[in-house]
């Protein structure tokens, strides 16, 4: 539709052939070292929670990347990490059909009841 | 024929993805997306890591001279800040389908662009100052906007950002402040970077609305949510009450209150100067992809050595 965007907006610097990067062509030799997602505890008693994403040679070099890159201001207890490659996920064009089992499904919350008035506590 | 209403399925999907953006719900890498959005997000997003990353050389030059260990760690910690601005954002970015490998050489081979700011000099222990309130300021205005970009990833790093920019805005204006307290010659050091930057911290925020000639798509997808201009007179604004702080002036004659709009108006950017520096030819273009190119350059042993010791040990595993 649209492949000419020629207004330029701030960050948005002016590039000979505007229009965007080009997706990265095979010409260019990949020695990027693994993709390794990153979640990290942020206190004691919480879940991980997904931080973002960063390159490293080993498992090692990735939680010591991620203490310096996601924890500069002690943002985490603890740091999870796992190579990109091994994560899988749901397809969000599938949403509707994977979600459908709990759409009809009201009486599994609490405000499905009704419950006379003098009840408490419940 | 029954139904001559019968949408074509890319002008289907298209339509729910910008009702998606139009509710103000966010766009995640798995999603359908025009492929003007992507390319469009993945050439913004590494322009800002490489800003990032580029923008990390101009301070660099004052960490050994810093002058006193505060100022120093102070400046340290900004500097690595920096970095990982750039991390965050490059990361956004390969969620798009780019490699950090590709996005790196198209900073070194000219091909992708960062911010022209950082193709000043930074001749005084002053331009930190001035860096830090002037350049962190005006990058700020642009990262609040874009925290509600309708990107996720790209919005998620923002967020991150933001936290960490108003300490580094922070410590340049301290640094300023201090030095307008200070000597005859202090002081004169504070006004003379203040002139030197100011300008060229206006230019940051891009051309005139005015200038601009075609489509709005960014506004319209969400990328982009304020105009150039109107974050201008944002920035204009507070830094116009901020510098009376300071005791010190704006070099612009025309800086004034206007009472009507309630703004103040301000004098016309040198575009000539503009387009000169984005199109190569500042005083510090060539010095910067030179710096980024030797250290990527000179790390590449390291990066060998550690992907041979990774494989190793996995052999060991094994
Ligand atoms: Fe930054
Ligand atoms: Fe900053």
């Amino acid at each position: 539709m649209t492949s000419l965007i020629k207004k330029y907006y701030y960050g948005d610097i002016p590039e000979d052939k505007s229009g965007g990067a080009d997706i990265p062509s095979n010409n260019v030799r990949q020695s990027d070292w693994p993709l390794w997602e990153v979640f990290i505890r942020s206190k004691q008693g919480l879940d991980h929670k997904h931080a973002g994403s960063l390159h490293a040679a080993d498992a090692q070099m990735a939680i010591e990347n991620a203490r310096d890159v996601y924890t500069r201001r002690m943002e985490g207890v603890s740091i999870w990490v796992v190579e990109s490659k091994h994560m899988h996920a749901s397809n969000p064009e599938e949403s509707t059909s994977l979600y459908e089992p709990s759409e009809d499904k009201i009486y599994r919350h609490p405000t499905f009841y009704d419950l006379p008035e003098e009840v408490k506590h419940m | 024929m029954p139904d001559q209403e019968t949408v074509h399925p890319d002008a289907l999907v298209e339509r729910i993805f910008q009702d998606k953006i139009d509710q103000e719900v966010k766009i995640e890498p798995k999603d359908w997306m025009p492929d003007a959005y992507r390319k469009t997000n993945i050439r913004q997003i590494s322009q800002h890591a490489h800003s990032e990353i580029v923008g990390m050389l101009p301070e660099g030059n004052w960490i050994t001279r810093a002058p006193s260990l505060k100022r120093k760690a102070i400046l340290l910690a900004k500097v690595q800040d920096e970095a990982g601005h750039g991390l965050y954002l490059y990361s956004a970015a390969e969620t798009l389908g780019t490699t950090r490998e590709q996005t790196i050489n198209d900073l070194h081979s000219g091909k992708a662009k960062y911010s022209s700011i950082f193709n000043y000099p930074t001749p005084s222990w002053a331009d930190m100052g001035a860096i830090g309130w002037l350049v962190d300021g005006a990058a700020i205005l642009n990262q609040v906007m874009l925290c509600r970009t309708s990107y996720g990833p790209y919005a998620r790093a923002m967020v991150r950002i933001c936290k960490e920019e108003s300490f580094h805005q922070r410590q340049g204006f301290e640094i300023l402040w201090v030095l307008s307290k200070g000597t005859d010659e202090q002081k004169a050091m504070c006004q003379e970077s203040i002139n030197r930057w100011w300008w060229p911290s206006l230019m940051m925020f891009g051309p005139h609305d005015s200038a601009s000639t075609n489509s709005e798509q960014s506004m319209l997808w969400k990328i982009k949510r304020k105009s150039n201009d109107e974050l201008r007179q944002n920035f204009v604004d507070m830094c116009a009450e901020q510098v009376k702080v300071l005791g010190m002036t704006l070099p612009d004659p025309n800086l004034k209150w206007n009472a009507e709009t309630k703004h103040y108006d301000f004098g016309e950017i040198n575009w000539d100067e503009f387009w000169n520096v984005v199109k190569g030819n500042g005083p510090c273009n060539k010095e910067r992809v030179a710096a980024r190119k030797k250290a990527w350059e000179e790390g590449e042993w390291v990066r060998e050595a550690a992907a041979a010791y990774a494989a190793k040990r996995e052999e060991l595993v094994d």
